[in-house]
């Protein structure tokens, strides 16, 4: 460093969140005094054209190399200084930030303390800024390719929105079809369209998308790289059938010795197929599966005297030699679309789901009301005595949300809208029965939804103000245990059929995708976005997205709306064609460097890995790092034995006076 | 229930957190025939001048402190301890019933609430030879009795037949013998907040000076309120049950001969939904040969409550509609059961009650589950004599 430091400290009142607790007066007069300060300023608000201006016009009157800013965390505004910096022709390393927001005047009361303490925060800002070198950050070229995880509707839009802007789209769905659960419904709230009707056209575009790859009964493996470079290795599960072979025309399954004896995911159990399916008529690829957890010939290695699926399949499709497939690509962004799943109510015993075939969920009822569903659309169920067409129906609201007492403080957002649906589809199909809702709050917030509510109540639906606590029988009744707490009345009240409006959770399988793709999760653990306002569809993870419920409940609208969102944002490095590397990376001195590869074990991020060079002749293994890959965490260095890797803008001979300077000595 | 200094009753209860869902008197047992409602009482004890009057309603003193409003409030709120806050307004202010005031009185003067000497805790170890701990002798299981199968001569049984069943069983075991003294479960439900304070104090300091491994209590009230209301109790607790379930498990328990009954289980509110405890008194039955168990449809977590606890031993309910334990004993009949077991002292002395109320004493009998095993083993010596 030839040129002497000139330093210029700006001292933000963030309105009056940092202006009430702190004398921002004072603070500023102190950092007069620091050593190389040529200026020191304070302002309303900093981050405003006007305070940015400030800080360009004394770079080029005062001469200033090196600026300090005392505000709010860096984690918003650095960029938006770092670029005023730049826009005034000075690097954009030469900046460095005191949070005097965050870490003094939102956290004190006591205003002379807090503004010893911003002072001191500015003198340790002015003693690194002193010390800071200048960086220059690269880019990287991008794939252009995308990776969607999940083949609900949330994949399916977004994979279209990708592949309709040009770019490769690798689509992966766990189960044998896309659609998801939208699939499983019968009409959606609060239009009453048909699920089946506005779905499955999606669901055949996404298959047949030039720019679409979809690799259905298919599961992420593995991924490495970074934003714009992600390796991806993707599991396609052994089908035991020769999709390009199978034309559907479901003669297997009908021969299957297992046909209709194993319960339908997709009907929720309440129907039947066999061991080689196609979990609904609509699915997409229309190919059939064999379950192999199920099928006799896979799991005893003997199907009577050979297998009825082979000598029934006129194409010859079927092949029980086929083994998983392991294939690889690479994308620049990948877009979680996970979903969910709801709620368990064997976890609520006292709704007694376990106990009767009577008491059912939400989800079962869409399959029941459902025209492809299992009993046709009627509504017959079993009351532990005989099958009957259900008078009395009652539905439970918030079965699995908004309940400590299960883990679940939040609101899962559709219930009460698809509780509406189906009571109004119920009405309809039994204009006789007598149906109740029973509802602590009712939150009907989106378009359409209170006009929806409105109806629905007009038709003769009964609303009853009361969180049912218990369920039991009654000779072939069951027995609410409920309050109706608007009259304060504890009634029992006897119905054929109970619906429980379960609500969403996180996928009981997600734990797998956290890990492949390092996903934090919200306190209600679902995955937690960025920013909960600002970047909703970003994750920590550079070039990870997501959408659909996978981030947190909601219906079918936002879910569309969140899709095209993620696939936005997911198209900016694609579009663009190249990224940008952070330049605040570690950094090795291969020189003194011993090799030993700690630093390897240690970082998070799996950055580092040894490489062999030429050191005055001899072969010797030193660390280097991937500077796409490296977040600056700095752990290596804490690591390091003999201080060979740093962090650019954090090494030690930087931080070390920036932590004297608050610990007063040196 | 923590006791914190300058909290207002609404601050100490977490009424703000209340949102009126009604599912505590949704499933509040007594509503069939009493008038408690007990979410009224979360909502009006937020106006901190009507509390004296909300003390004075007679219901809440319906309430059996089953804790049904708590396991189902979404909120975590525990609403049965509202009630009890609103009695303890009374027992500071002197106004309960003489019958509450003399159980308290003897709890605070003999270490129970049964008006029995303490002298007299250890008499029905007559002639049983129990060994009693020693605070320098280590042992593996400390047994804690509880008052009223101490004393009451109904269900002294228990403790009696566990203690023949453990020898043979080969356990390292000791009981308390006299030093043993009230654990506190109802005291804290009839609202007596100092008395309770004062109890969890003494009963921590005598346990956790033995050199114990665990403690096993016979009730399910000394246990749920020992694991529940003694933060600094250091040994981990179990109920009887368990234990005998894990012996059994482990091969150290078989029964000999056989009982052709068919047996209902009641699972006791203070085991079952307040503690968890559903299958190892189960368990414990269905190792008897011949045993056909069959189950209430109100079970397990949905068990219907039979109105012994909540200090309901000496509050006369003025309701004159049928007792829950009467229902639970139709039920019982209608299933054909010969047996109503329990694993319970005070659903022992209520279920019995309703068995002669019904007059249903040729059909069926009320027995706990310890009572049963006993008779096994006497089966046992007659046909093996050693
Ligand atoms: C009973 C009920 C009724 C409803 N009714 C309505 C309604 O009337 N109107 C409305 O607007 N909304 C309704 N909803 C909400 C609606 O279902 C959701 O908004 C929508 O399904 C969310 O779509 P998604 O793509 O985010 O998730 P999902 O539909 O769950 O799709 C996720 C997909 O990802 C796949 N997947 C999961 N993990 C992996 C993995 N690791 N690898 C590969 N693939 C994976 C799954 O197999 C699935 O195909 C209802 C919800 C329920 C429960
Ligand atoms: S019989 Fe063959 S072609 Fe027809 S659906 Fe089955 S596997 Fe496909
Ligand atoms: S949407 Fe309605 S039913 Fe669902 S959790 Fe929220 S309030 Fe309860
Ligand atoms: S269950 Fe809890 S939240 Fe609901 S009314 Fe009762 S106390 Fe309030
Ligand atoms: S503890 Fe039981 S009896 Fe008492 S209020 Fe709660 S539910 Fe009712």
């Amino acid at each position: 460093m030839t040129e002497k430091p000139k330093v210029g400290v700006y001292v933000c009142h963030c309105g009056i969140n940092i202006a009430a607790t702190v004398d921002v007066e004072a603070v500023t007069e102190y950092a007069k005094g620091l050593p190389n300060v040529v200026i020191a300023r304070n302002y309303a608000y900093m981050c405003s054209d006007p305070g940015q201006l400030l800080i360009k016009e004394d770079i080029k009157e005062k001469g200033l190399n090196r600026v300090v800013v005392a505000s709010c965390s860096p984690r918003m505004h650095e960029p938006t200084f770092r670029k005023a910096l730049q826009e005034a022709g000075l690097n954009p390393y030469f900046l460095e930030m005191a949070n005097i927001r965050e870490q003094c005047s939102w956290v004190h009361e006591d205003r002379e303390a807090a503004t010893e303490k911003a002072k001191q925060l500015v003198a340790a800002a002015v003693s690194k800024a002193r010390l800071l070198e200048p960086l220059t950050s690269r880019e990287v070229d991008a794939e252009p390719s995308a990776l969607v995880i999940g083949a609900g509707i949330a994949g399916i839009q977004a994979a279209l929105d990708i592949a309709d802007a040009g770019f490769k789209v690798y689509l992966v769905e766990k189960s044998p079809s896309v659609g998801g659960r939208m699939a499983q419904l019968d009409k959606t709230f609060p239009t009453l369209d048909c699920s089946a009707c506005i779905l499955t056209p999606k669901m055949v575009d996404a298959a047949n998308h030039p720019n679409i790859e979809l690799f259905t009964y298919s599961e992420v493996e593995e991924v490495s790289g970074y934003i714009g470079n992600f390796e991806v290795k993707v599991r396609k599960k052994a089908r035991y059938v020769d999709v390009s072979k199978c034309t559907g025309c479901g003669a297997c399954a009908k021969e299957c010795r297992l046909a209709g004896r194993i319960p339908n995911e997709f009907d929720e159990g309440l129907g039947k197929r066999g061991a080689i399916y196609l979990p609904f008529p609509q699915a997409v690829p229309a190919k059939y599966t064999i379950d192999p957890e199920k099928c006799l010939f896979l799991t005893r290695g003997k199907c009577g005297k050979g297998p009825k699926c082979v000598e029934a399949c006129p194409a010859g499709a079927i092949d029980f030699e086929q083994e998983d497939e392991i294939v690889s690509f690479r994308v620049g962004a990948i877009l979680v679309a996970t979903g969910f799943d709801v709620f368990d109510p064997t976890k609520k015993p006292e709704y007694g789901y376990a106990d009767y075939p009577n008491v059912i969920t939400g989800l079962e009822m869409e399959r029941l009301v459902s025209a492809s569903g299992p009993t046709g659309g009627n509504i017959v169920i079993h009351n532990g005595e005989e099958e009957i067409v259900p008078k009395d129906i009652a539905f439970i609201q918030c079965v699995g949300s908004r309940d400590k007492s299960v883990g679940n403080e939040y609101c899962s957002r559709v219930c009460c809208m698809y509780t509406a649906k189906q009571a109004h589809l119920v009405k309809d199909k039994i204009p006789d029965a007598r149906v109740r809702v029973y509802y602590m709050d009712v939150r009907a917030f989106g378009k359409g939804f209170e006009e929806f509510y409105d109806r629905v109540r007009r038709e003769g639906i009964r609303y009853v103000r009361g969180n049912p606590s218990e369920i039991f029988r009654r000779g072939n009744k069951l027995v609410i245990k409920v309050e109706d707490t608007l009259t304060a009345t504890p009634l029992e009240d006897e119905v054929d059929l109970v619906v429980l409006a379960v609500g969403l959770e996180p996928r009981r399988d997600a734990r797998k995708i956290i890990e492949l793709l390092r996903l934090s999760q919200s306190p209600d653990r679902f995955f937690l976005e960025a920013h909960p306002k600002l970047r909703p569809v970003d994750t920590a993870t550079d070039g990870v997205y997501l959408a659909g419920c996978c981030q947190g409940p909601k219906d079918i609208p936002d879910t569309v709306a969140q899709a095209k969102g993620a696939a936005a944002s997911a198209l900016i490095p694609l579009a663009r064609g190249k990224v940008a590397i952070d330049a605040q990376v570690a950094e090795v001195n291969e020189a003194t460097c011993r090799g030993c590869g700690f630093c390897v074990s240690i970082c998070p991020y799996s950055a580092i890995e040894l490489v062999t060079v030429n050191r005055m002749g001899h072969m010797v293994e030193v660390a280097r790092v991937n500077e796409a890959l490296c977040k600056g965490c700095g752990s290596c260095s804490a690591g390091c034995l003999s201080d060979s890797i740093q962090p650019r803008s954090f090494r030690d001979r930087q931080i070390l006076p920036q932590i004297a300077a608050l610990g007063g000595t040196r | 229930m923590e006791m914190t200094e300058n909290q207002t009753f609404t601050e100490r209860f977490d009424l703000l957190g209340c949102i009126q869902c009604g599912r505590c008197t949704g499933g509040c047992p007594v509503t069939v025939r009493t008038n408690l409602n007990v979410r009224r009482f979360v909502y009006d004890a937020y106006n901190e001048e009507l509390l004296e009057e909300l003390a004075r309603a007679a219901e809440i003193w319906d309430c059996t402190a089953c804790h049904t409003c708590a396991v189902r409030c979404p909120k975590g709120l525990k609403p049965l301890e509202v009630l009890i806050g609103l009695r303890s307004l009374l027992v500071e202010s002197g106004k309960t019933q003489p019958s509450v005031r003399d159980a308290l009185e003897s709890v605070f003067r003999e270490g129970n609430p049964w008006e029995k000497p303490r002298a007299t805790r250890s008499d029905w170890m007559e002639g049983l030879d129990v060994p009693i701990a020693q605070p320098d002798q280590p042992v593996e299981n400390l047994f804690f009795v509880c008052c009223t199968i101490a004393y009451d001569p109904r269900v002294q049984v228990i403790a009696q037949n566990l203690v023949r069943l453990l020898k043979g069983a080969g356990v390292n075991y000791a009981f308390l013998g006299d030093d043993e003294s009230c654990c506190g479960s109802e005291v804290f439900t009839l609202g007596e907040e100092g008395l309770f304070e004062m109890i969890v104090e003494d009963n921590t300091e005598l346990l956790n000076g033995y050199q114990a491994e665990r403690i096993v209590a016979l009730s399910p009230h000394c246990f749920t309120t020992f694991r529940t209301r003694y933060p600094n109790l250091k040994k981990p607790v179990l109920h009887y049950t368990q234990l005998l379930a894990e012996l059994l498990e482990q091969g150290k328990l078989a029964f000999k001969g056989g009982l052709a009954k068919k047996i209902v289980f009641h699972d006791p509110c203070y085991l079952g939904k307040q503690s968890g405890v559903f299958d190892e008194p189960r368990r414990l039955l269905k190792a008897v040969d011949g045993v056909e168990l069959v189950e209430f449809d109100r079970s397990r977590e949905r068990s219907l409550c039979c109105e012994g606890g909540g200090g309901k031993m000496w509050v006369e309910s003025e309701s004159k509609k049928e007792r829950l334990a009467e229902t639970r004993i139709r039920d019982a009949r209608a299933l054909g059961a010969d047996i109503v077991a329990v694993a319970c002292p005070f659903c022992v002395l209520t279920l019995e009650d309703a068995v002669k109320a019904l007059g249903y004493e040729e059909e069926m009998r009320v027995v706990e589950i310890m009572e049963l095993l006993g008779e096994l083993e006497v089966d046992q010596d007659k046909t093996n004599p050693a």
